[in-house]
């Protein structure tokens, strides 16, 4: 029987459906535990999709305990929200939007609806409490899928961040081409942070490889505008205090007429159009010839 | 028939990401239109200056693309509009070399060499507007030696 005032009244909406969480904890997770959110992402046993079930109907009831309907950071969420997060993700990695997530998290309210209006109308409780209670029945749900949606959207953001990471590292990578001579492709776009990684990976290879020529090859680098330049330039002048001489290759026929009118004056610094030329040049400087089979014969 | 579809857009510049996303933008609408690669390159490249003219200075803005047709040929004109405080001194901050940051100076000055029409509406506390237009199957416009 669902609690009420010692006179008989029904005041406490909240209080009513912790209640029934708590009295119906068994009998909703059953339910929700076939539908598609639970059975799919819990697919090892029925039971772990059950259990998964109760925690979230225990994390519900402890948020309409502390009256906290409405927001999305009550303290009773924090236990389920790992748990959240990971059903939000397996859903999307399934192939779900954003929006169909969110129409099956609403899916989960029908299944509380029905036994809670039974009981409000078995206890007998006056029409004004029941519709205050299916409010806040609805109000809670709303709130578990702002809380899935939050987690799922950090979750995609620290990917993003943790990718990012990845790719300032994976993009520069510094190749022996010879005794004395590293090259490094650099790929994608020169911003200051990829550029900063670039300067620093070069410097030190030029130290543990004891270099003399250090080959920085900007064919995959799609737009040189006077920010790439000025970034190019660093390097090679940092590389230079170190005893290295830089030599920029790869740049294409576009890239060449675009840095003339543009009137950045590369003059300074060495460059050819391929990594070939570039290599032959570092090879010739470091008193190395390339010689044709025929002649060793 | 080259269409407007996908030229066309306002994009925001407020991050480096964004950056990025005006440079491919460009590139695509460019290609789209039959602008050449090394055309492509060049309206590329100025608004890559442009873009990050609004950013480092302007405090972010906005790009707007348009496409425009003149007789048998396709212009794409590049609308860079920011709120920030402005540029005092416009000639002197076309001038080659000079810099209010920590540039190399060449950007605004190089990216008006590099599009067939350049125009610039900046003062002090009223925000910088650029508009850039280039047009395919055109000779760049003689230009004053420096």
């Amino acid at each position: 029987m669902p609690e009420h005032a010692a006179d008989g009244t029904f005041v406490n909406p909240t209080g009513e459906v912790r209640d029934f969480l708590r009295r119906r904890r068994e009998q909703i997770a059953q339910r929700w535990a076939d539908e598609p959110l639970f059975r799919t992402v819990f697919t090892v046993s029925r039971d772990e999709a059950v259990e998964a079930a109760k925690a979230v109907v225990d994390a519900l009831a402890e948020v309409a305990d502390a009256a906290r309907v409405e927001d999305p950071d009550a303290a009773g969420f924090s236990s389920v929200r790992e748990q959240l997060g990971r059903m939000g993700t397996a859903r999307s990695r399934a192939g779900l939007s954003a929006g169909q997530i969110s129409s099956e998290l609403a899916s989960l309210r029908l299944p509380l609806e029905n036994p809670l209006l039974a009981d409000l109308q078995e206890a007998e409780a006056p029409e004004g409490h029941v519709r205050a209670c299916m409010t806040t029945l609805t109000v809670l749900i709303g709130t578990l899928r702002v809380v899935v949606m939050q987690t799922a959207l950090s979750e995609g953001q620290a990917l993003i961040d943790r990718q990012r990471l990845q790719l300032l590292e994976v993009a520069t990578p510094v190749i022996k081409l010879w005794d004395g001579i590293v090259a490094v492709p650099l790929i994608g776009t020169l911003d200051s942070a990829r550029s900063q990684v670039v300067m620093e990976t070069l410097l030190e290879a030029v130290v543990e490889q004891q270099a003399r020529y250090a080959i920085l090859d900007i064919t995959g680098v799609p737009t040189v505008d006077s920010l790439v330049a000025q970034h190019l330039m660093k390097t090679v002048a940092a590389a230079r205090l170190m005893g290295a001489e830089c030599i920029v290759s790869g740049i294409r026929p576009a890239i060449a007429q675009t840095i003339v009118h543009l009137g950045l004056d590369l003059g300074t610094v060495v460059t050819r159009a391929g990594l070939a030329d570039a290599l032959a040049y570092a090879l010739h400087k470091l008193g190395a010839g390339i010689v044709a089979d025929a002649d060793l014969r | 028939m080259h269409t407007a579809a996908g030229v066309e857009a306002r994009l925001p510049i407020r991050s480096d990401m964004d950056l990025v996303w005006v440079r491919q933008h460009v590139r695509q609408a460019a290609a789209q239109l039959g602008f050449g690669l090394v055309d492509q390159t060049k309206l590329v490249t100025a608004a890559s200056e442009l873009a990050r003219n609004t950013l480092v200075y302007g405090g972010g803005g906005t790009m707007e693309s348009q496409h425009l047709v003149d007789g048998s040929s396709h212009g794409l004109r590049l609308v860079f509009s920011d709120q920030g405080p402005g540029i005092a001194d416009v000639e002197q901050a076309l001038s080659d070399g000079y810099t209010s940051g920590g540039g190399l100076g060449m950007g605004l000055g190089g990216a008006r060499r590099l599009v067939h029409e350049f125009a610039i509406e900046s003062a002090p506390g009223a925000g910088t507007t650029v508009r850039v237009t280039s047009w395919t199957g055109r000779t760049p416009r003689p230009r004053e030696e420096h």
